[in-house]
C-alpha cells in the first residue's frame, strides 16, 4: 500500500476535456468509503467556524483503529483545522466554534463533562515545526508522564523515557546525552523527540500536522519509516501537503477542498482512480 | 511499557487534583490583580479624602469699621502711610465689638487668635480698591486661623479636634455657629498664594510657577539634545564599539537612582560652576540630565518605526542623508518623539530627591518670575509641608498632591491622545 | 556689554552672515546661468557663513561665562593684603561673598575697612575689563568668521558638505553628552569620596558597625567624634528592599501571568493601565501615604495584637515601596511571558497539561531569565529609592533584621547629610558622596548584569 507510486501525477492524464467548473458546490456529497465498523474516532456533521468565517463544512468520516489516514488538499482547505478539532486544540483559538459530534470510542469529546486533559492524553499531537521544550531531552519526554502521574518511581520514569525514545527510533542517538537540552538536536531529531514525547503518555491516537514539512528528505524518510512502525500500535491521522508522502504512508486518504470533505478512499485508489473530479483535478496538478 | 488501560486509570485519578490546582492558580492571579488595584484605590481615596476639604476654609463674619484714626492714616494715596498703618487694629476692634463681654488680656489674646493674622493685610487690599469705605463700617467674612479651621471642620464631621483650642474659644465658636456667623467658604489661597508659615494662607502658586520654569528649561534643553543624539545614533553612527559604549551608557543612566543626579548637580554645577543654588536654572540642568536618557530612548524608537522604504525612496532621488532625515524621517517620527517628551516631562515633574540636594528646599515666599529667582518645585513643596507639625498642613499637603496628580494625569492623557491621533499605520 | 545682549548680538550677526552669504552665492551664480551651477543650494552657503560667524564666538562666550568668575575670584583672593587673609574655608567664602557684594554695589561701603574697599574696587575693575575683552573678542571672531564664510563662496565650494560636517559633529556632541554625564557622575562622586577616605579609612567605612556622623564644628565641642561605619545603613537598605520585594514579586508576577495567560481582552485593556498608574505616581506621594497613613495604621494594628511596631518601621516603608515596584515587575514579566512562543504552549497543551501546568512548568521556566533580570532591575530601583524612605523610615542607624523596628538607609543618610548647613569639605558632607559611590556602584552592577541577561535571553528566541 505504500509503494512509491511515482505515477500519481500521470495517472489520469489531463485529457483535453473542457475546463470543468470546479465549484465547491460540486462537492455536495462526499464520495468513497468514509465509514467503517468500530471506528476509533468518528465525526458526524462537523462544522468549524472562526468567528463568522466557516472553515469546515459538514464533515462526516470515521477513522479505524490502527489505521493511518492521510488528509490532503490545497492550502487553506481546512485540513489543519480539521485535525485540531480532533483533540480540541481549537479551543485555544479565540472565537473558534465547533458544531457536530466528534466521538472517541463512542464518547463525544465536545461533551461538557469530558475533561479535555484526559482527551489530549489519549489523542496526542505532533506539530509542523518541532517544538521541544527548553529542557533536557529526558525532561522533555518525562514531562507528560510526570504531570499525569504515570510513573510511580524514578525507575518507572526512566523506563518510560527509554521506551519512548526507542519507539521513536532516537534512543541510540541520544542515550549518552539525555540531560542535554532538547533544543540542541538537529531538526529531524527534534521532531522524533516530539514524537517520543507524544508517545510517552501512551495515547491511542496520534495526530500529525505536516510533521515533515520543516525537515530535509533524509529526516523525512526516517519519520515516514517511524510512522509505519507506530501504526502497529497507534491510530494515526496525518495531514500532509505532499501527495507522495500520503501515498507512501497511509492506508486511506481523505481529500479536502475549501473546507469540504470531497473524497475518502483507500490510498491507492485515490491516487490511481479518484472517484471525484475535484480529487482528480488536484492530484493531476490542475490546482493546489 | 505499562498497559494503556492502566495509564488511563492513573490519568483519570489525577484529574480532580489537577483541576483543583488549576482553580487555585487562577485564584492567585485574580487576588494579585485585586490587591494591585486595591492599592491604587486606597491611595487615591486616602489622598482625596484628606485633601478635598482644603478648597474650603472657615470664615467668620464680623463688622469692620474702617476707622481712619485707629489706622493712623489720612490719605489712601500715600504709600508710606499705608505701609505703616496698624491694620491688625481693625480686626481686633471688630472682634472686640463682636464679643463685647470679653475682658482681660489673656482672654482678649485668645479672642484675637480666632482670625488669621493675614486678615489685616487683606483688609488693606480691600480698602485700597474701595477707598470710599474709609470711615464706614461693613460686614465682612474674614479668614479664620488654621486651628479654628481644623477644629470647625472636624467638629462638622462629628469628631471634634480641640486639642489646640482653649475652652473659651470653643464656646465662642459655638456661639458663632448658633448665630450663623461662621461658615465654610470656597477659598482659593491654596492655588493663588505662595508658601507661608501660616497654614491657612499657604498656597502652592509659588511652587507651581517654580515647577513650570524648571520644566520649561528642562524641555528646552533635553528635547533638542535628546532628539539630536537619537538622530545621530540611529542614522549616522556606524556600528562600532564607541557607539555601543554610548548606548550602554544611555541605558545605564536611565536606571541610575535619581539621588545620584542630585549629587552630580551639587558637585559639578553648584560647586564647580558656581551656579546659584535653589534657582530653576540648576534644577533644570539636573532634570535635563535625568530626562535625557528617556527622551533618547523614546526618540530612537520613534525613528526606528519609520519604514526604511521611505528613506530609500528619498535617497534614490539624490537627497543627502541629512536631507532625508530632516525632510522625511524627522516629520514622521515627530509624534512619537513628542509623546516621549511629554512622558519624560511628566516624570521630571514628580522628581523630588535630586532637587533636595541642590537646594530647592528653602522656604520661598515670593512667586518666582524668572529663571534666576529662588524657587521651589511642587513635589518639594509637598515634602516640606508633609514635615510640618500643624494638622492643617495635612489637608493642604493632600490637596497639593491632588493638584500634582491632576497635572500628571493631564500630561499622560495628552500623550496617549497625541499618540492615538498621530499614529500612522504603515 | 551685558552677556545676554552680547548673545543676542552674536545671533543677529549670524543672521546677517546668512543673508550676506546667500546673497553672494546668488550673485556668483547668476552670470553662470543660474543656481544649478553652484555645488549646493544658496541656503547652504548662507548657513556656512552663519556657522563660521556665530559658532566660534558663541563657544568663546559660553566658555568665558563659565570660567570668568572662578578666575577673577582666584586672582582677587590670591592677592589679598595680609590683614584680610581668611583663616578657614568658611571665612574664605564669607569674605569672598562680602567682596563680591561690595563690588556689585549691593552692600554699602560705609564703615568698611579701606583695604577691603580697595580689594572690592579691584574686583569690580577686573569684571569690567573682562566684559570688554569678551565683547571685543566675540566681535573680532564674528567678523573674521563672517569674512571667511563670505570669502569661501565659489561655485565649486562644497557648502553643503561643510555645513553637514558641522551638523554631524554637533549631533555627535549631543550623543556624547550621555558619556559626559556618566563621566561627570563617576568623577564627582569619586573625587569627593577619595577626599573622604583620607579622613575615614575605607575599611572602617565599609565594614564599620557604628554610624553616628557627628563631627566637631568647633575644636572644643564635646561628644563630637564621628564614626562612619556604614554597615547599619547597608543592612537597613537591604531590609526595606527585602520587604518591598516580598510584596512586589509575588503580586507583580502573578498579575502578569494572569493578565497574559488567562484574562479576557476587556479585563486586560482596563487592568493593565490601572496597574501602570502605580508607576506614574511620584514617590513623594508614596512617602506621604506611607508616613501619614500606613505607618500609623500598622502601629495601631500592632498595638491591637500586642506587638510594638515603630511609627517609622521598615515594614511601613517597605510595604509602600513594594506597591510602587509592582508595575515594574508586572510589565517586565508580561513582556517576557508574551514573548514565549505559542508553539511551546501548544506542545504542552496538546499533551494534556492543564493551563496552569503549562504556565508553571513550561512558560515560566522559559521566561525565567527575563523575569530574573526584571527582579534585579526592581531591586536596583528599591535600593536607590529616596523619598519614600526619607519620609517614612527613621534617621537612627540600627543594625537589625526586624522589620517592625525603625531603620535608616543609605539614601536617607545622603539626604540628611547634605540638606543641613555644613560647608562642603567637612567629613559629614563627604560621607554623603562616599555613600553615593557605594550606591552608584551597586546599582550599576545590578543594571549591567540584568541588561546582559535580557540581551542574552532575547537572542535565544530570535
Amino acid at each position: 500500500m505504500k509503494e512509491a507510486t511515482a505515477a500519481t501525477k500521470t495517472a489520469k492524464d489531463s485529457k483535453s476535456s473542457p475546463k470543468q467548473n470546479l465549484e465547491v458546490d460540486q462537492a455536495q456529497v462526499t464520495v468513497g468509503n468514509r465509514f467503517c465498523e468500530n471506528p476509533k474516532m468518528s465525526m458526524r456533521d462537523v462544522n468549524v467556524f472562526y468567528g463568522d468565517k466557516q472553515a469546515i463544512y459538514d464533515v462526516s468520516v470515521d477513522i479505524a483503529k490502527n489505521e493511518v489516514i492521510a488528509m490532503i488538499g490545497p492550502s487553506g482547505c481546512g485540513k489543519s483545522t480539521f485535525l485540531r478539532s480532533l483533540n480540541r486544540m481549537n479551543d485555544t483559538v479565540d472565537g473558534c466554534k465547533v458544531e457536530g459530534e466528534v466521538l472517541l470510542d463512542g464518547d463525544n469529546i465536545y461533551h461538557k463533562n469530558l475533561d479535555v486533559v484526559e482527551l489530549r492524553a489519549r489523542v496526542g499531537m505532533v506539530f509542523q515545526k518541532p517544538n521541544p521544550f527548553p529542557k533536557s531531552i529526558f525532561e522533555n519526554i518525562a514531562y507528560g508522564p510526570k504531570i499525569h502521574g504515570l510513573a510511580d518511581s524514578r525507575v518507572d520514569l526512566d523506563e518510560i523515557v527509554e521506551g519512548s525514545l526507542k519507539k521513536a527510533g532516537l534512543w541510540e542517538e541520544v542515550k549518552e546525552r539525555l540531560h542535554q537540552p532538547g533544543t540542541g538536536l538537529s531538526g529531524g531529531q527534534q521532531q522524533r523527540l516530539c514524537i517520543a514525547r507524544a508517545i510517552a503518555v501512551s495515547p491511542e491516537v496520534i495526530l500529525m500536522d505536516e510533521p515533515c514539512s520543516a525537515l530535509d528528505p533524509i529526516a523525512t524518510a526516517r519519520i515516514e519509516e517511524l510512522i509505519e512502525e507506530l501504526s502497529q500500535n497507534f491510530t494515526i491521522a496525518i495531514v500532509t501537503h505532499s501527495m507522495q508522502q500520503a501515498a507512501r504512508v497511509s492506508n486511506r486518504t481523505a481529500y479536502f477542498h475549501l473546507g469540504k470533505l470531497v473524497e475518502v478512499n483507500p490510498t491507492e485508489q485515490v491516487f490511481t482512480m479518484p472517484e471525484h473530479q475535484l480529487t482528480e483535478a488536484y492530484i493531476t496538478g490542475r490546482f493546489g | 511499557m505499562s498497559n494503556s488501560m492502566d495509564n488511563l486509570q492513573k490519568i483519570k485519578n489525577s484529574l480532580k487534583r489537577r483541576s483543583r490546582s488549576e482553580t487555585r492558580f487562577r485564584l492567585y492571579g485574580r487576588v494579585a490583580i485585586a490587591i494591585g488595584l486595591a492599592a491604587v484605590l486606597a491611595l487615591f481615596v486616602d489622598i482625596v479624602s484628606k485633601g478635598h476639604g482644603a478648597f474650603k476654609a472657615t470664615y467668620i463674619q464680623v463688622d469692620v469699621h474702617y476707622d481712619a484714626d485707629l489706622l493712623g492714616i489720612t490719605s489712601l494715596a500715600d504709600e508710606s502711610q499705608l505701609m505703616q498703618a496698624n491694620w491688625d487694629a481693625l480686626t481686633k476692634s471688630a472682634l472686640r465689638n463682636k464679643f463685647s463681654e470679653v475682658s482681660g488680656r489673656r482672654d482678649k489674646r485668645q479672642l484675637y487668635k480666632l482670625l488669621s493674622n493675614g486678615t489685616g493685610f487683606d483688609l488693606k487690599e480691600h480698602l485700597v480698591v474701595n477707598p470710599l469705605l474709609l470711615g464706614e463700617t461693613e460686614s465682612k467674612w474674614l479668614l479664620a486661623d488654621d486651628d479654628i479651621d481644623t477644629y470647625y471642620k472636624s467638629w462638622l464631621e462629628g469628631e471634634p479636634y480641640d486639642a489646640r483650642l482653649s475652652k473659651k474659644q470653643v464656646e465662642w465658636i459655638d456661639q458663632l455657629h448658633q448665630q450663623g456667623h461662621i461658615r465654610l467658604q470656597l477659598n482659593t489661597n491654596l492655588l493663588t498664594r505662595g508658601d507661608s508659615r501660616e497654614p491657612e494662607q499657604a498656597g502652592i502658586y509659588g511652587a507651581v510657577m517654580g515647577s513650570l520654569l524648571t520644566l520649561m528649561l528642562t524641555l528646552m534643553l533635553s528635547f533638542p539634545i535628546g532628539v539630536a543624539a537619537a538622530i545621530y545614533l540611529e542614522e549616522f553612527a556606524s556600528k562600532n564599539r564607541f557607539t555601543d559604549f554610548i548606548e550602554v551608557n544611555i541605558n545605564n543612566l536611565a536606571a541610575v537612582p535619581s539621588i545620584i543626579f542630585g549629587l552630580l548637580g551639587l558637585a559639578v554645577f553648584i560647586n564647580f560652576f558656581h551656579v546659584p543654588r535653589s534657582v530653576p536654572i540648576v534644577g533644570g540642568l539636573v532634570l535635563t540630565l535625568m530626562t535625557l536618557p528617556t527622551i533618547i530612548i523614546t526618540s530612537r524608537a520613534a525613528i526606528k518605526s519609520v519604514p526604511p522604504s521611505i528613506r530609500e525612496a528619498a535617497l534614490g532621488m539624490g537627497a543627502s542623508r541629512y536631507q532625508v532625515v530632516l525632510h522625511h524621517v524627522l516629520p514622521l517620527a515627530l509624534p512619537g518623539m513628542l509623546t516621549g517628551a511629554i512622558i519624560g516631562m511628566a516624570q521630571a515633574l514628580g522628581e523630588t530627591a535630586p532637587l533636595l540636594m541642590i537646594g530647592m528646599v528653602a522656604f520661598i515666599v515670593d512667586i518666582p518670575q524668572g529663571f534666576t529667582d529662588p524657587a521651589t518645585v511642587l513635589p518639594v513643596q509637598i515634602f516640606l509641608w508633609a514635615d510640618s507639625p500643624e494638622r492643617a498642613f495635612i489637608e493642604k499637603t493632600s490637596a497639593a498632591i491632588m493638584v500634582l496628580l491632576s497635572f500628571l494625569l493631564i500630561m499622560n492623557i495628552s500623550a496617549v491622545w497625541l499618540r492615538k491621533r498621530l499614529e500612522r499605520r504603515w | 556689554m551685558d552677556s545676554s545682549n552680547l548673545f543676542l548680538l552674536m545671533l543677529a550677526l549670524g543672521a546677517v552672515a546668512f543673508y550676506i552669504g546667500r546673497g553672494r552665492s546668488l550673485a556668483v551664480a547668476t552670470p553662470l546661468g543660474g543656481i544649478r551651477h553652484l555645488h549646493s543650494l544658496p541656503n547652504y552657503y548662507g548657513l556656512n557663513a552663519l556657522l563660521w560667524c556665530a559658532l566660534p564666538s558663541l563657544i568663546i562666550l559660553v566658555l568665558w561665562l563659565i570660567f570668568d568668575e572662578p578666575v577673577i575670584n582666584g586672582i582677587v583672593m590670591g592677592s589679598l593684603p595680609a590683614d584680610l587673609a581668611p583663616l578657614t574655608t568658611a571665612d574664605y567664602n564669607l569674605l569672598l561673598n562680602k567682596i563680591s557684594n561690595l563690588a556689585d554695589g549691593i552692600m554699602s561701603s560705609k564703615g568698611q575697612p579701606a583695604s577691603l574697599i580697595a580689594v572690592a574696587d579691584s574686583m569690580a575693575g577686573l569684571r569690567v575689563i573682562s566684559q570688554w575683552v569678551l565683547t571685543a573678542l566675540c566681535l573680532i571672531l564674528a567678523t573674521i568668521g563672517l569674512y571667511w564664510g563670505w570669502y569661501k563662496i565659489a561655485p565649486d565650494f562644497r557648502a553643503r558638505q561643510s555645513v553637514e560636517k558641522v551638523m554631524e559633529n554637533l549631533l555627535l556632541g549631543c550623543a556624547c553628552l550621555a558619556i559626559f554625564t556618566t563621566v561627570g557622575i563617576v568623577f564627582s562622586v569619586l573625587f569627593e569620596s577619595i577626599q573622604f577616605f583620607r579622613s575615614v579609612p575605607f575599611f572602617d567605612f565599609v565594614f564599620g558597625l557604628d554610624w553616628s556622623p557627628q563631627t566637631a564644628i568647633r575644636e572644643d565641642q564635646v561628644g563630637s567624634s564621628g564614626s562612619f561605619g556604614a554597615v547599619p545603613l547597608f543592612v537597613g537598605t537591604l531590609l526595606i528592599s527585602a520587604v518591598a520585594m516580598f510584596v512586589a514579586v509575588p503580586i507583580g508576577l502573578m498579575s502578569a501571568i494572569y493578565l497574559a495567560e488567562y484574562s479576557s481582552k476587556s479585563v486586560r485593556t482596563y487592568a493593565k493601565p490601572a496597574l501602570e498608574v502605580l508607576a506614574g505616581v511620584p514617590t513623594v506621594v508614596y512617602g506621604f501615604f506611607a508616613a501619614l497613613t500606613v505607618a500609623p495604621f500598622l502601629r495601631d494594628l500592632g498595638a491591637d495584637f500586642g506587638l510594638t511596631i515603630s511609627s517609622e518601621s521598615a515594614l511601613a516603608a517597605g510595604l509602600v515601596m513594594g506597591v510602587m515596584i509592582i508595575p515594574f515587575i508586572s510589565s517586565l514579566a508580561d513582556d517576557v511571558i508574551t514573548a514565549v512562543p505559542q508553539a511551546m504552549r501548544d506542545g504542552s497543551l496538546a499533551m494534556g497539561a492543564t493551563h496552569s501546568e503549562t504556565v508553571r512548568r513550561v512558560v515560566i521556566p522559559a521566561a525565567l531569565p527575563g523575569i530574573v533580570a526584571g527582579v534585579m532591575l526592581a531591586i536596583s530601583r528599591a535600593i536607590g529609592e529616596t523619598m519614600i524612605v526619607v519620609m517614612a523610615a527613621g534617621l537612627a542607624a540600627k543594625l537589625t533584621a526586624n522589620p517592625l523596628e525603625s531603620v535608616t538607609t543609605v539614601t536617607v543618610q545622603i539626604v540628611t547629610l547634605l540638606t543641613g548647613d555644613q560647608e562642603f569639605d567637612s567629613p559629614k558632607t563627604l560621607a554623603a558622596f562616599a555613600l553615593g559611590l557605594m550606591l552608584f556602584t551597586v546599582t550599576l552592577l545590578l543594571n549591567i548584569f540584568a541588561l546582559h541577561i535580557v540581551k542574552k535571553y532575547r537572542e535565544q528566541y530570535e
